[in-house]
């Protein structure tokens, strides 16, 4: 098991516990059950802060390639990034947890999401003890080249192909050939012969299919 | 147009069957809280006693069928045993894992449906505790004080909290436990964890155990309260509601009796369980029997070829082994297609060095080492399987498309081996009399072992005089300048500068409209299998590509698509 970033799962599960507070929240304050001002406040805030700020930017994976951000994370990537070493840091998310999750205990729709916070900064510490970091995933810049004047005609097939040859030795031949080559662009090797039938195969030479 | 239903209808027609029996369950228990019984039941806490009990049923049936599409053997052997049945309906089977995710986030679903449900009752039955003037949920409270048999209100004091009740009753502990289970489970199981970091899935996913552990006992306390048959007889709620100050002092109105409903949950789940206990224990079994592995082959592009012999082992073309290596990992099994054909004497896997597990395995069978290792050095292994997959209906079609990317190419390694063989013992009646082979790769190292295995198919064609009958190519999706190069002076060549073959290879991705409409006008009106082992983007294109070309005529040609899992 030594490739596993724990502060992943650990961002997953205070993702769903960051909902599930924020459910529980709401369903207290909506039915009204007692001490909901003091709970719901609370939670409803706190469970905001963890769900958007802190806990959506996905972190950059430290061993593998690639890191799938979630839909829409640049901006926060950007805000999280601001606080430096305390959002960068696990130990410090781990208490932040922690602390976030004791109001839900006080009321019971807000257990749930309580214990669930709880476990979330418990696995944090864990990828803290591991000495795992936050990074931000940057987008990347991507350079636009405007193809060049002398592409009036786009290639329909992948490249690389052939050398081109001279245009006069034009051929008859498969419709999915082109015309300008003089080889068959499915096998490239021999010319086609007979006359092309809508995408059918020719002789044996050609496009063995 | 396409034919979409010869792909997917009777995957359709199982889901809207699944949710219809959901949403009638759903309806059907929500009726019945209604019912006279639970009159007074309803004035404690109201709807939220039947928006409790709707999602209960919901989640009786859908823990039901979880455990059904994760007990591989027993789908294994019903595939095995329904050779008889039209492919369709085995193909079905292959759908397993996409059942299972569905199933799970419908008990999601409805867990907290049923949770937000069930923080109303708790609120509103305390709320009837402290009651201090004479309502009738006061009165309806009061019942049962000095005997605890016949009692409606589940909160028996006024000094308590809900938070407090739910953790010291046996339905609230077990609620919660499962829905922290639940949670857990889900959360890494989402594809990010999944797909990296494949143990913590795993070992996570075992809480299974305690979920339903813990579903079992939820009923055991009997919470949910509605009054005795005999009671109902003789204090009509419809009458009596409005006289609660004077029950028991009435001949009309006795002071009404109340009783839980028993534990329903264990009679749906008990089956599934069972067979899932069973299913384990096949697999541990299956696991002890000796495996001996007679040959290590280390391959470029750190691939390991393993060829292993167990006594009574029989195989299909194109289906998986669950391998374990005690040496390496205790708890670890791990999923590698076979790439021998069943005509073989032994059984091989080819498996590429990617991870913790797949790297100390290529260690512990001595892939580091250049010298010829004893037989006695190789580790011992366990091995689970084998299991059918989709690869394994190749030879029910007359014509077969096959595409494998990458390392997905491996089933049909066995399935070309097989034809192979079949060919050379001359049984021309049980193979498809054309296949068409698309293997994409993005580097050339990897063709090593499989260009020898397309060279010697080949030669056995060439000389039987029927070269025609397997047509295959070859692509290389990740090129650069100095291959570009080295290609453009080569093309003229017989055969192919990087394989050897005289099927060139061809660069870049294939055109699939071109190839479908081409294999489509080759065969009209025939089913034409195509099978893939690769990524999820090209098993979409691909299975749109399907449903396009197939006629909606029933008699024209169809395309039925078949997805390996891995």
């Amino acid at each position: 098991m030594g490739q596993i970033e724990w502060a992943m799962w650990a961002n997953e599960q205070a993702l769903a516990a960051g909902l599930i507070l924020l459910t529980g929240g709401i369903v207290g304050v909506a039915g009204q059950f007692k001490d909901w001002q003091f709970a719901a406040y609370g939670i409803d805030g706190e469970s905001l802060i963890d769900i958007c700020l802190l806990e959506y930017p996905r972190g950059k994976r430290k061993n593998k390639g690639t890191s799938i951000d979630r839909m829409g994370q640049r901006y926060l990537t950007i805000c999280v990034k601001a606080f430096g070493p305390l959002t960068r840091n696990y130990f410090v998310r781990a208490g932040l947890h922690a602390v976030l999750s004791i109001p839900g205990g006080f009321m019971l729709p807000t257990v749930l999401g309580c214990v669930c916070v709880a476990i979330a900064s418990l696995i944090y510490l864990l990828a803290a003890i591991r000495g795992e970091q936050w990074e931000p995933i940057m987008p990347q810049v991507e350079s636009k080249q405007r193809p060049g004047e002398s592409m009036k005609e786009p290639p329909s097939n992948p490249p690389p192909r052939p050398p081109r040859r001279a245009p006069e030795e034009t051929a008859r031949g498969c419709c999915i050939c082109q015309p300008h080559s003089h080889l068959c662009q499915l096998c490239l090797r021999a010319p086609p012969r007979g006359q092309c039938d809508q995408g059918f195969a020719q002789s044996n030479n050609c496009c063995r299919l | 147009m396409g034919n979409w239903v010869v792909n997917e209808g009777l995957s359709i027609l199982v889901i809207l069957v699944w949710l219809g029996i959901n949403i009638f369950l759903f309806v059907y228990y929500y009726i019945v809280y209604l019912d006279e019984r639970f009159y007074y039941t309803r004035v404690l806490v109201g709807d939220a006693l039947s928006w409790a009990r709707a999602p209960a049923a919901c989640l009786n049936f859908n823990c039901m069928l979880i455990l059904l599409p994760v007990c591989r053997n027993l789908l294994s052997f019903l595939r095995g045993s329904c050779q008889c049945c039209s492919r369709n309906i085995t193909r079905q089977l292959d759908r397993n894992i996409t059942f299972h995710k569905l199933v799970a986030y419908m008990i999601a679903f409805h867990t907290a449906i049923h949770i937000i449900a069930h923080l109303f009752n708790f609120e509103r039955f305390m709320d009837a505790q402290l009651e201090q003037n004479e309502t009738i949920a006061y009165v309806l409270s009061q019942i049962g004080n000095g005997d605890n048999r016949l009692y409606l209100n589940p909160i028996r004091t006024n000094e308590t909290n809900p938070t407090f009740v739910a953790f010291t009753t046996i339905a609230g502990l077990s609620g919660v436990a499962s829905t922290l289970a639940l949670i857990l489970i889900i959360t890494s199981s989402m594809e990010v964890i999944r797909r990296s970091y494949f143990e913590v899935f795993w070992f996570t996913h075992h809480l299974f155990v305690i979920f339903f552990i813990g579903l079992v006992i939820h009923g055991v306390g009997e919470i949910v309260r509605g009054q005795t048959a005999s009671s109902v007889l003789t204090n009509k709620p419809s009458n009596c509601a409005a006289q609660y100050k004077d029950w028991g002092k009435v001949p009309d109105c006795p002071i009404p009796q109340f009783t839980g409903n028993p534990p329903m949950t264990w009679k749906w789940v008990i089956g599934p369980m069972v067979l899932y206990v069973f299913e384990r224990l096949v697999r541990f079994w299956r696991s002890k029997q000796k495996v001996v592995i007679t040959k290590v082959v280390t391959h470029p592009s750190k691939t390991l070829e393993l060829q292993m012999k167990k006594k009574g082992f029989k195989m299909e073309v194109g289906q998986y082994v669950n391998l374990q290596c005690p040496s390496v990992s205790q708890l670890e099994w791990h999923p590698f297609t076979l790439t021998s054909a069943p005509e073989e004497d032994h059984f091989s896997v080819h498996i590429r060095i990617v991870g913790d597990w797949t790297q100390q395995l290529f260690e512990a069978c001595g892939g580091e080492k250049k010298e010829f290792q004893e037989a006695w050095k190789l580790p011992k292994m366990a091995v689970d399987g084998p299991f059918g997959t989709a690869s394994e209906d190749v030879f029910r079609y007359e014509v077969v498309m096959l595409v494998g990317a990458g390392i997905g190419v491996t089933p049909f390694a066995s399935v070309l081996k097989s034809v192979w063989y079949r060919y050379f013992n001359n049984d021309t009646g049980l193979i498809p009399k054309k296949i068409y082979f698309y293997w994409l790769c993005r580097e050339t190292n990897a063709f090593e072992w499989f260009a020898d295995l397309l060279q010697s198919l080949e030669t056995q064609m060439l000389e039987k005089g029927n070269a025609d009958f397997l047509s295959y190519r070859i692509y290389l999706t990740g090129w650069d300048e100095a291959q570009a190069a080295h290609f453009t002076v080569h093309h003229e060549e017989e055969n192919d500068p990087i394989t050897g073959l005289k099927q060139k290879t061809l660069y870049g991705r294939p055109n699939w409209e071109n190839e479908f409409k081409t294999i489509a006008g080759n065969h009209p009106g025939a089913r034409i299998g195509v099978f893939l082992c690769g990524p999820e983007v090209l098993a979409k294109s691909l299975s749109k590509q399907s449903i396009n070309h197939s006629d909606a005529d029933p008699r024209g040609v169809h395309f039925i698509f078949n997805k390996e899992n891995f």
